[in-house]
């Protein structure tokens, strides 16, 4: 048995749930014993033929918010594949033979068009058991083709290519064709996730040894901001910050340690029994409303991250009044009014677009440009009470990064935050200088939603002064 | 009162005559509740019938429905249990004279003198009942600590009484819209159900289920296009009620069929934002006229 694969003994349906709820914990889903206790007890009372059911039982007791349930669908999958391919390499089961010979003397007459056309509507009537018989068909047919790359993801595409599966309408195509309209993206993901599998289960077969388990791809669940992603992800995740920002800093209330009596409510309250005050009433301690000040690299070397700085942008111009915006590349451009103007998302990225005039000449950051640049913009305006932040990844292009400037408009603001959309392995390499920045604000990696709540959390934690 | 589900099917199919179409990890869910006596804590997007499944589980197993609406604010008083303090005045100022503070004492913590709020209410019912607490995320933390010992153990206790234990076995289901992080202890507590959008066919039969006069190709379009809709970057997606709205809006017009006219005249039914309202007419209204007539 090669390394990586599960025990080869056969193991107890008790232990193999053990065994998954610790690559569960690995992935930073808190599993507590509670937790494993109520998926036995749930276990019990359910039949175990439909995976469905299994899966939605385990779902219910061990995933409890909407992130982990993302991971646990991953690791679920993931998990139990694993663990059907180790049986079957241990019991020597092989369907490959059959299966094959069976699909040869089909394959010579396997009708492209008629393919293409039932995998199509298999998508649109979201018939799973039928669309992973396709996806074996269609590997079947490519397979023998041409030869495989070796490369799984590779040859995912290579088969979606050469069916015409896209999403675009394909005006071209005759009206009765179901792929005319363009398919629904979830249908043809879902499609490239059961090729893979299946390719993934050809390929264990063939060497009979499991490939050694991969944690799971950070990029799985980081914040969507590649280009690839939809701009709707990136306004779920905004306006999920939207909310949190309006609900923060009431949850603090009961630590307060000095609070105020408010005598008027309390003689209200105390009519209705007979003037004797018995219950005081507390003046409520209102959540920092601070003045804000946000500076946002529009740069291409942030071009993923600056459609999600945008929208945060706007999420906080939604929160806090008091606030004015900035975007820069080589030189400085106040947004404040555009987003004031406009309540529209997509015409405020555009109108930047269009009328910042950030860009000078090489159209590479210029930190030290800017800094002067803001620094004359609104050092009289900055006060104890107000809180600068920076978005951008701190690459300067070789440049000068005049952190003196920024240190003294740090030192001017009450509180400097620094958002960057790298991950922290990639910080100060090559010409990132966020270290000298970091010197005088709180610097974040902000590249997941968590890491966003927390400096949501941060950013409207009262200061006491 | 009728008994506890056998089957998941059972409940399905309960829930069913209750007017409430579960989806399978729906019915999975609340059969485990009453199999486990484990509370139910159900997140998901605004109108995909969280409060709906409450009511319909209270109406499949014969329970009064106790509800518990949050907001920011409240307090043990209102959730929990309240002294009556005009009645506790009352009393001691009628036995002013003569009687000695003891006896008074012990006479006006009696739970005579108790005002009973859901909680409590549901906890010292005879009857078992179904408990909805909802919204919780609209709650401090506070709060969701103080539901704990409700939650876990099902009883109260009140510093002047004791102990107030649950007589009967509550099902309890916990809605959030998901507007903050709920503490961990509460969901350790909790089974979790997430509910989202329905798929197409499920949807179909809901709306058929609340408007069956609709004709089945109408109400088949109408399910698409909210799905289009919904597809869309809205500030508010059209819920579950805003298709049912819908449907019963066609069929008063007496719609043969929804063409961009149709469209135009009555998606204000399931679109409530004027900048919503331009970007469905803009994607969705072009659509219309190009689909072919199914």
């Amino acid at each position: 048995m090669e390394a990586g694969a599960p025990a080869s003994a056969p193991v107890g349906i008790a232990a193999s749930l053990l065994e998954f709820a610790e690559q569960l914990r690995g992935e930073g889903v808190a599993i507590g014993t509670s937790e494993l206790l109520d998926c036995f007890a749930a276990l019990e009372q359910i039949s175990w033929a439909g995976q469905q059911t299994f899966r939605a039982a385990l779902a219910s007791t061990l995933a409890k918010s909407q992130e982990d349930r993302r991971v646990f669908d991953l690791v679920f999958d993931r998990f139990f594949f694993r663990a059907v391919e180790a049986a079957a390499v241990r019991e020597e089961v092989r369907e490959g033979e059959d299966a094959a010979s069976a699909l040869d003397g089909e394959s010579a007459e396997i009708d492209l068009e008629g393919l293409r056309a039932q995998i199509a509507q298999a998508m649109r009537d979201g018939d799973e058991g039928k669309l992973r018989d396709l996806a074996r068909l269609a590997i079947a047919a490519f397979g023998r083709a041409q030869e495989g790359s070796g490369v799984i993801g590779v040859d995912v595409q290579r088969i979606r290519r050469a069916l015409g599966l896209r999403t675009e309408p394909q005006p071209e195509l005759p009206p009765e064709d179901p792929r005319r309209d363009g398919l629904p993206r979830d249908g043809l993901r879902r499609f490239e996730a059961l090729l893979r599998r299946e390719l993934e289960r050809g390929q264990i077969e063939r060497t009979q040894a499991l490939p050694p388990s991969r944690p799971l791809n950070e990029l799985d669940r980081a914040l969507p901001s590649g280009p690839l992603q939809d701009l709707a992800a990136v306004h779920r995740v905004v306006a999920q910050l939207k909310r949190r920002l309006a609900t923060q800093g009431h949850q603090n209330r009961g630590h307060q340690r000095r609070q105020h009596v408010d005598v008027r409510r309390t003689m209200r309250a105390s009519l209705e029994t007979g003037g004797v005050p018995v219950v005081i009433k507390y003046r409520p301690r209102r959540p920092r409303r601070p003045e804000i000040y946000v500076v946002c690299d529009v740069s291409t070397s942030v071009t993923s991250a600056s459609v999600f700085f945008l929208s945060v942008m706007h999420a906080l111009h939604d929160s806090f009044r008091k606030m004015r915006s900035f975007v820069f590349i080589e030189r400085i451009s106040e947004v404040t009014d555009v987003f004031a103007r406009e309540r529209n998302f997509k015409a405020v990225s555009e109108a930047i677009g269009r009328d910042a005039g950030v860009a000078d000449i090489s159209g590479y950051t210029d930190y030290g440009r800017v800094w002067s640049e803001f620094k004359a913009l609104v050092e009289d305006d900055l006060h104890p009470r107000a809180t600068v932040i920076v978005m951008g990844d701190a690459r300067t292009n070789g440049r000068d990064p005049r952190d003196d400037l920024f240190a003294q408009i740090a030192a001017r603001a009450g509180r400097t935050f620094w958002l960057n959309p790298e991950p922290r392995l990639y910080w100060n390499y090559w010409d990132s200088v966020i270290a000298a920045h970091e010197r005088h604000c709180n610097a974040f990696e902000c590249w997941t939603t968590r890491q966003l709540e927390d400096f949501a959390a941060a950013l409207a934690r009262p200061v006491d002064r | 009162m009728s008994a506890l589900p056998d089957s998941v099917k059972d409940i399905a199919d309960g829930l069913r005559r209750a007017g409430y179409l579960p989806g399978e990890s729906t019915a999975l869910v609340s059969y485990l509740a009453t199999k486990l006596g484990k509370p139910v804590l159900v997140e998901g997007p605004a109108g995909v019938g969280k409060t709906e499944l409450a009511k319909a589980l209270a109406s499949y197993l014969d329970r009064e429905l106790v509800r518990l609406q949050c907001y920011e604010g409240l307090d043990e008083a209102k959730a929990l249990y309240e002294w009556n303090y005009r009645k506790q005045l009352l009393r001691i100022q009628a036995e002013a004279d003569g009687a000695g503070w003891s006896e008074v004492q012990d006479d006006i913590f009696g739970s005579e003198f108790l005002l009973e709020r859901p909680l409590m209410r549901a906890i010292a019912s005879k009857a078992p009942v179904v408990l909805l607490i909802d919204e919780i995320d609209k709650t401090d933390q506070e709060f969701e600590a103080m539901l704990l010992e409700v939650l876990s153990d099902f009883q109260i206790t009140i510093p002047e009484l004791g102990r107030v234990e649950a007589s009967s076995h509550p099902v309890v289901l916990l809605t959030s819209n998901n507007s903050r992080e709920l503490t961990e202890a509460l969901k350790r507590r909790c089974l979790y159900l997430w509910l989202d959008y329905p798929a197409l066919e499920h949807e179909l039969e809901i709306v058929r289920l609340h408007a069956p006069e609709l004709s089945e190709t109408v109400a088949r379009r109408l399910v698409e296009i909210v799905g289009m809709v919904r597809e869309l970057d809205l500030k508010k997606p059209p819920s579950i009620a805003e298709s049912i709205d819908w449907a019963r809006a066609l069929l008063l017009l007496g719609a043969q069929d929804i063409d961009a006219a149709m469209f135009r005249d009555t998606m204000s039914v399931i679109v409530k934002h004027r900048t919503d309202l331009d970007v469905v007419a803009e994607r969705v209204g072009v659509k219309l006229t190009a689909l072919p007539r199914s």
